[in-house]
């Protein structure tokens, strides 16, 4: 049987606990999981292949908010991020990462993976956010796709790659069942029937349209089209703080980080075309990037990454991080382009709007044990609402999920689900491959991306959100009644269509319901340009209420570690200014 | 209505003469994160059969034989 040829075909599993996505917290999700009771089966579903799966396919260059003692302590880092997301952050969560993070640092040097120390022996931490300091360089990061799966083989976790999750069942009571899921190369579809079910799929990152127009060349790992979001939403599930968009400053074109967390410990910083610093810290925040916004329109951009001013063996050192992990092709693009570190500097930009907790705070609603508010279902990592938590709080977090998963799948059963619902959603993904005449998925992934830069792109106009929200309407019904696909291989763009469809949805809906500005550029309203303290301290839900997209108000915790009121704004004043 | 095919300059460049897929290798193909690689029945080597790359580069790191290489896509050179 070729590649790609559709089968028509349904088989049903059943597992204790199912992790979905095996990029970073599903990895450490299913291995807790197994390791809290190992007799219980524990999948992993991952739509590619786990050992080269997402955000950190190509691994990372180090750890940007490692909690180390001697170097900063839980109460200081909560407080940094409250501060940089603007106060709403229900603090539990984050104090819980911050306790836990050092933990799971020595437990990856246990895996294999190193992180970089002086000459004492004591971990190089490395200062990038504004007021603490938590940036340590990884030696060999390129390892740590390989040593996570080691640890996975090692476990006997049972890994299911090549399947897309499409939809969560529940019970009649509202208990998570278990999932659907699909091949992606053969379009047999799967059913995994679970006690309890962790989401590990990664961000919305392909949701707005690069600048290039090249529809991949997204920041986020371009297969994170925001499945995870789009699943929890249709089971039920809160999502938070989606108006809280995820943008981020680039290297112009390529797309990717630059990177001023390994360069800016070196001496690197982000400068306008007069050479001149503008912003105070090159830590990614919504106020940081309002102002790197501002730059560009002033007329004083193009903006840069300064390096040029250092030693040689300095620019050595980063050119050779830039250019080995993470992002290797780096390398490669800057060649393209005739660009030495030692004589020109990188031209930055600004990328695409997507979703993204791992750099903001946009995600389905987690509480400090990683629970959604479906019961038995539970989210990690880029897609979890806890703020700006980059790789380690995926690892810590999907942590968390993993062991609390499993307490649950065993003071529980099967909860039933109904078979009617399968046999809907088989009908629903399978029906652009039974149209003989349509829209290929890609023309409408196009259309839909390029709505969302028309449209829904900060600053964020009501009137043109109205307009966006009209538009997409109309490309929902192409998709819904015209969409075709041809082989499974478009089938699994076409269902990736229908994800990124439901994240623009819930973009402009969750934007247009916080009537305030926040977050700098990530939800600036030109018609509500102030923070409004008063009626918008706090979370906003998304939800799916009886077929509707709706959203609430939800109070901040109390926190856990006072704010002064002369630290709230301390993110707020990022603008360099001219002295006397 | 009718489709049209497309014409697209590929990143991804496979050397027949390196390329085992011919051996039952299909490590290429089993990483990519996008899953855009397949084996030709014509030649029964690896080649890049969808254009959409996130120029990541496991296809080229995990080679056996050094075949594949990653180039920038067209668009974003």
């Amino acid at each position: 049987m070729a590649l790609d040829q559709i089968v028509d075909g349904l088989s049903e599993v059943s597992c204790d606990v199912l992790v979905i996505g095996g990029g970073t917290a599903g990895p450490m999700a299913a291995l807790k999981a197994k390791l809290k009771n190992p007799k219980a089966n524990v999948v992993l579903l991952e739509k590619a292949n786990v050992k080269r799966s997402g955000a950190i396919s190509m691994g990372m260059d180090g750890l940007n908010n490692a909690v180390i003692p001697g170097y900063a302590t839980p109460e200081q880092y909560t407080k940094e991020i409250t501060i940089a997301n603007d106060g709403i952050v229900d603090q539990k969560a984050v104090y819980k990462y911050a306790q836990n993070c050092y933990k799971i640092i020595e437990e990856l040097d246990s895996f294999g993976i190193r992180f970089l120390k002086n000459e004492n022996g004591d971990y190089a931490v490395k200062k990038v956010h504004h007021i603490g300091t938590y940036v340590l360089p990884m030696p060999n990061g390129e390892t740590v796709k390989k040593a996570l799966y080691r640890q996975l083989r090692r476990a006997r976790i049972l890994i299911s790659n090549r399947y897309m999750a499409t939809r969560l069942l529940k019970s009649a009571d509202g208990r998570i069942a278990g999932a659907v899921s699909v091949n992606t190369r053969t379009a047999e579809m799967l059913v995994i029937k679970a006690k309890a079910v962790i989401l590990c799929m990664g961000a919305a990152g392909r949701l707005g349209l690069p600048t290039s127009g090249y529809m991949f060349g997204t920041y986020e790992n371009a297969a994170n089209s925001g499945d995870g979001y789009a699943m929890a939403y249709h089971a039920g599930a809160a999502l938070a703080n989606l108006e809280c968009f995820q943008i981020n400053p680039l290297i112009k074109d390529y797309n990717g980080p630059a990177c001023a967390y390994v360069a800016g410990p070196f001496g690197a910083y982000t400068a306008n075309n007069e050479g001149s610093r503008f912003i105070e810290c090159d830590y990614w925040s919504g106020q940081m990037m309002l102002e790197f916004y501002n730059e560009l329109l002033s007329g004083k951009g193009p903006v840069f990454l300064q390096l040029k001013h250092l030693h040689p063996d300095t620019i050595s050192e980063i050119e050779s991080t830039l250019h080995k992990v993470e992002r290797p092709t780096r390398g490669l693009f800057q060649q393209g382009r005739g660009v030495d570190y030692r004589s020109e500097s990188i031209e930055m930009h600004i990328s695409e709007i997507g979703f993204c907790s791992g750099h903001s705070a946009s995600g389905v609603f987690v509480d400090d044990n990683a629970r959604t508010t479906v019961p038995g279902l539970y989210a990690a990592g880029d897609m979890a609402s806890v703020p700006h938590n980059y790789m380690l709080g995926a690892f810590t977090n999907g942590s968390v999920a993993g062991i609390d998963a499993m307490e649950f799948a065993d003071s529980h059963d099967f909860a039933e689900f109904d078979a009617a619902d399968v046999a809907l959603e088989r009908e629903r993904v399978m029906a652009p491959t039974r149209r003989e005449d349509g829209i290929p998925p890609n023309q409408i992934e196009y259309k839909t991306r390029r709505l969302v830069n028309d449209y829904l792109q900060p600053p964020k106009v009501t009137r043109k959100y109205e307009l966006g929200m009209r538009r997409l309407a109309e490309a929902r019904e192409d998709m819904q009644e015209r969409m075709i696909a041809r082989n499974a291989h478009e089938l699994l763009r076409a269902l990736e269509v229908q994800s990124i469809m439901d994240c623009a949805d819930m973009a402009a809906h969750a934007s247009l319901y916080r009537e305030e500005s926040r977050w700098g550029l990530y939800h600036w309203r030109t018609d509500f340009p102030e923070k409004d303290n008063e009626n918008w301290f706090c979370h906003t839900l998304l939800s799916k209420c009886d077929g509707k997209m709706t959203s609430e108000k939800r109070a901040v915790e109390p926190y856990v570690v006072p704010i002064a009121d002369d630290e709230k704004d301390l993110y707020d004043k990022q603008r360099i200014r001219a002295s006397a | 209505m009718p489709l049209a095919s497309y014409q697209t300059s590929v990143p991804v460049v496979v050397d027949d003469a390196k390329c085992i897929a011919d051996k039952g290798c299909t490590v290429c193909v089993d990483v990519c994160p996008l899953d855009v690689l397949r084996i030709s029945d014509m030649t029964n080597k690896a080649y890049m059969a969808y254009d959409e790359c996130w120029y990541c580069m496991p296809c080229e790191a995990d080679c056996p034989t050094g075949a594949v290489t990653v180039n920038i896509p067209y668009l974003l050179r």
